[in-house]
């Protein structure tokens, strides 16, 4: 994607931490080479979120995915106030782990299943981004990203009669929606879901902001985050 | 077939070693305080049957921080006051009987020693063997193996780069599970697992103390028989989710200064821990198993002393940092004891509550405990290697040739958002923070020899020229040796000539061996044709000696990084090294020195270590990673394109850069060409093969025996 002119600082970005969390550092660094600022927030702290403009949940296994993944972190004392900041309308970003925390936590539809290979599954996919988000500018809609993804529950399952803002599905590199480019057995080819300012992903956005690991087609997801922010 | 003649079962000390108790207590010893030495005085824990030769092997050179056999791994410097600790362990007997939680508890040891040094674990690899896939029971090994190894990982957020894999016949019913861990740490934030200053406090960390893996240490110090499926309660269960959080912890607690030492728990538990803790520090160690929190009630002191229950730390503290260390602790929700202190004497003293249980100096459990040199004689004969099919496509199908992505795609990878992308390069490359410098990662077995001498040398031959592959230096490696026993003759030569081979070898490519481990007793009761009987333990089928080299190599520009697949139409082909004949070392440095050259020069487009498959195999490997044929015309009769011999490497480069190729012999093989590889001798064509055929064999060669709908019955 092409750079964005202006300089995207001043943007705070809180990265959420639970016990098992292990992609935070990764991404609170994605954030900062976007431009942004990042810090992060511990699980059990139910302080308000006002200074923050922006949340992510990162991607791990948040209390080990005891029961299943995300069922227990959407207990966590912050979790209160991640609802309460989404509900104020603003920006809450789930990557992976933290996707399946939004699930749980009912800020987004649906539900994951474990993938349909029954295997954990790891590597790079291509994603069509679907529709224009707070996450997602209008004129990528069409393109075509080159993400990791790095999961065990990534096989989604909308809720019926719910059905969600689809914002990007797996798809080959032509950008064609295929079973055989569908890694984990996902309703439609499903990768990524949004409602309102709350966006759910499964692949790695903060893994592909630097050329030399394989991709920057992540830079347009904080990219965009961070525009929308200082824009607003 | 029943095991006769059977070692020992885990006694576990011979009655000459409870002699040798006696007299160094002045006493008789009680049976705790027996237990003690026999856990410690196993070869897991003391090395007494390999300790002799591993000093033949080199362990000085200026990089190394922390040399081999001091502390829980070695440490090297990789510039800009950054350092490297890195070390490989097996888990081979607890993965034969439980293969998930075996794998899976062997990455949580391995990362526990690295972090215990200070360092952030930023790399996992791995060396497996199984026996052929034909047989259902070595499917689920591998697959259950793998399953262990990719949970565990996964869950810490530490990336899997890099591994291999092979079958062979003598791995039936004793597969082999090496996990290597690499650790990233600046020079100022190295520790010591030392329990130093009287009247420090230990502290226990982590899981409560059970009956898991009880005798761990002595069960991994003997064969494995028909009895070996009921001692699964030797093998531990794992929690990566707890791990994580004690590594969390234990960096930051490092980071504030507030602990003397850190030490993991892993063989011998509690016991090992506490031993090597107070005998870096020359001081004693005091333990009340009556502070130790427990998951199961009714533990005897010899229980909580040798239970090897996962995810434990022994942290030694001094008296006012307690209330700071527990609210580190508190936060990460990890329950600590104090289960006793640092005293002056140098004892191993064991209390339960008031009442003393045992006590025992600490050089009697470590130093003076037995080293046997066992006596040693070659096989009757050697064990022929099992051929490779000779059909070109059958060849890339071969379980011992194909593709392995089936494996890689249930490990994270790109975790830790440091690992360089490439279309296969022969070493994982990872990116240090804040440069342009990268860390190049390999494991290598050799696996074509069946001389123990040769086994070894060419391992290190091959893990080195697949950093140099890559244009990264060879800076320094981790072994682990999977033998059988030496209590038989041709089991104490084969370990023998196995160290010769790696120190010769590592001696010639000047890097230093900065840790390591060895697993003997690698050998099962047999079960059909494989059953050798060559001087091993009758009706045991002892495994071929499979040494395996952990490598890491420094490569100063990540963006001139080398990969294997092919790049450009028209560029030529050529093998650089010597065309065939026995491993010599010193063209095993020359050929690797001039692919470095080349290399950071920046004009070579491709590099490719010639490995299992021989040329063969190599070319049609750079053919499917690039995506191009390749049109090769082999003039020299002394070329088997099927022969193995080493220190080769298939290069690929620009017409007008040929000159430039310099300090080895440079064989011109043909040229980058279309979408077939086609291979043609001076008198007849070799094999003409379509890209697509040749990915549709290698890569779904693995996929064919475990997917279980389609494997073969």
């Amino acid at each position: 994607m092409s750079a964005i002119p202006r300089p995207l600082t001043g943007a705070r970005v809180g990265v959420v931490v639970f016990p098992g969390t292990n992609c935070d550092r990764d991404t609170v660094a994605a954030v900062e080479a976007c431009g942004g600022r990042a810090e992060a927030i511990w699980h059990g702290d139910a302080a308000s979120l006002e200074r923050w403009d922006a949340i992510i949940l990162p991607g791990g296994f948040a209390h080990g995915d005891a029961l299943r993944a995300g069922a227990i972190a959407r207990f966590s004392p912050v979790m209160a106030r991640v609802i309460e900041f989404a509900h104020a309308g603003r920006p809450v970003l789930g990557i992976c782990n933290g996707f399946q925390v939004l699930l749980e936590c009912g800020l987004l539809p649906g539900a994951m299943l474990r993938n349909d290979s029954l295997q954990f599954r790891a590597g790079w996919v291509h994603c069509r981004v679907e529709a224009a988000s707070l996450f997602t500018p209008l004129e990528a809609v069409g393109s075509v990203l080159r993400l990791p993804i790095a999961h065990g529950e990534g096989n989604y399952v909308p809720a019926p009669d719910d059905a969600p803002t689809v914002i990007l599905r797996y798809c080959d590199a032509a950008g064609q929606i295929s079973a055989a480019a569908n890694p984990n057995g996902s309703a439609q080819g499903i990768a990524g879901i949004a409602r309102g300012s709350v966006l759910g992903l499964m692949p790695h956005p903060e893994r592909a902001c630097d050329p030399l690991l394989g991709s920057t087609d992540g830079q347009l997801l904080f990219r965009s985050l961070l525009r929308a922010l200082v824009e607003a | 077939m029943t095991a006769v003649n059977a070692p020992a079962p885990p006694g576990p000390l011979t009655s000459m070693e409870e002699a040798q108790v006696r007299e160094l207590l002045g006493r008789e010893p009680n049976a705790l305080e027996l237990a003690l030495f026999g856990a410690m005085w196993s070869e897991h824990c003391c090395y007494k049957s390999s300790r002799h030769l591993l000093s033949r092997l080199p362990k000085e050179a200026p990089q190394v921080l922390v040399p081999a056999g001091e502390e829980n791994a070695g440490v090297v410097d990789v510039g800009d006051g950054l350092a490297v600790a890195m070390k490989i362990e097996s888990h081979n007997h607890p993965s034969a009987v439980e293969p998930y939680q075996g794998a899976a508890t062997g990455v949580g040891g391995i990362v526990r020693d690295i972090f215990t040094m200070g360092a952030r674990p930023i790399a996992l690899l791995n060396s497996l063997r199984f026996g052929f896939p034909n047989a259902r029971r070595n499917r689920y090994l591998l697959s259950r193996v793998v399953a262990g190894i990719g949970d565990y990982g996964n869950c810490l957020g530490i990336p899997t780069i890099g591994g291999e894999l092979f079958f062979d016949g003598t791995y039936d019913g004793n597969p082999l599970v090496n996990a290597m861990c690499v650790g990233l740490l600046r020079h100022d934030q190295l520790v010591r697992a030392a329990a130093s200053g009287e009247g420090n406090l230990l502290l226990l960390l982590g899981n409560a103390t059970g009956r898991d893996g009880l005798n761990g240490a002595t069960f991994a110090s003997v064969s494995l028989g028909e009895q070996s499926l009921a001692q699964r309660p030797a093998v531990q269960v794992g929690s990566p989710f707890l791990e994580k959080l004690l590594i969390e912890a234990c960096l930051e607690l490092l980071a504030g200064s507030l602990l003397v030492g850190l030490q993991d728990l892993g063989a011998a538990g509690l016991t090992g821990s506490g031993v090597e803790a107070a005998h870096r520090a020359h001081s004693g160690v005091e333990i009340d198993v009556a502070a130790v929190s427990r998951s199961e009630e009714g533990l005897t002191p010899l229980e909580v002393m040798l239970s090897e229950s996962q995810e434990r730390m022994l942290a030694v503290v001094r008296p006012g940092d307690v209330a700071a260390v527990r609210q580190v602790l508190d936060h990460w929700g990890l329950r600590s004891d104090v289960i006793g202190r640092v005293i002056a004497r140098p004892l191993l003293r064991v209390l339960e509550g008031r009442s003393l249980c045992a006590e025992v100096p600490i050089d009697a459990l470590t130093e003076q405990a037995p080293s046997y040199v066992w006596p040693e004689a070659a096989p009757r004969e050697m064990r022929a290697t099992a051929s490779l099919p000779a059909e070109p496509l059958e060849l890339l199908a071969h379980p011992n040739v194909c593709s392995r992505a089936w494996v890689a795609r249930q490990y994270d990878q790109t975790v830790q958002a440091a690992t360089v992308a490439t279309d296969g390069a022969d070493a994982a490359l990872v990116r240090l923070p804040g440069s342009r410098r990268a860390l190049a990662l390999c494991t290598d077995g050799n696996f074509g020899s069946s001389d123990p001498y040769l086994a070894g040398a060419l391992a290190v031959a091959e893990a080195t020229r697949n950093v140099s592959c890559t244009g990264a230096t060879p800076w320094a490696l981790t072994n682990c040796l999977n033998l059988g026993s030496p209590e038989q003759p041709a089991g104490a030569w084969e370990l023998a000539r196995t160290v010769d081979g790696i120190a010769d070898a590592a001696r010639a490519l000047n890097v230093p061996v900065i840790s390591g481990n060895v697993s003997l007793y690698n050998e099962a009761a047999a079960a059909g044709p494989d059953a050798t009987g060559d001087g091993g333990f009758p009706g045991m089928t002892r495994i071929r000696p499979t040494p395996v080299i952990g490598m890491l190599g420094l490569l100063d520009d990540v963006g001139q990084a080398c990969t294997i697949g092919f790049k450009r139409a028209g560029d030529v082909i050529v093998l650089l090294g010597p065309l065939g004949g026995p491993l010599d070392l010193a063209a095993e440095v020359a050929v690797q020195r001039a692919c470095r050259d080349a290399i950071a020069q920046g004009w070579l487009h491709s590099a490719h270590d010639c490995a299992e498959g021989g040329l063969l195999v190599a070319l049609a490997e750079c053919c499917l990673r690039g995506g191009l044929g390749a049109r090769i015309c082999i003039e020299t009769p002394a070329l088997d394109v099927l022969a193995e011999s080493p220190s080769r490497i298939v290069v690929s480069l620009a017409e007008e850069d040929l000159p430039r190729l310099s300090g080895t012999p440079v064989l011109r093989l043909g040229t980058v060409a279309g979408d077939r590889l086609d291979i043609s001798t001076a008198s007849a064509p070799v094999c003409s093969l379509g890209l697509e055929d040749m990915r549709h064999a290698w890569e779904g060669g693995l996929e064919r025996w475990l997917t279980e709908s389609s494997a073969p019955a």
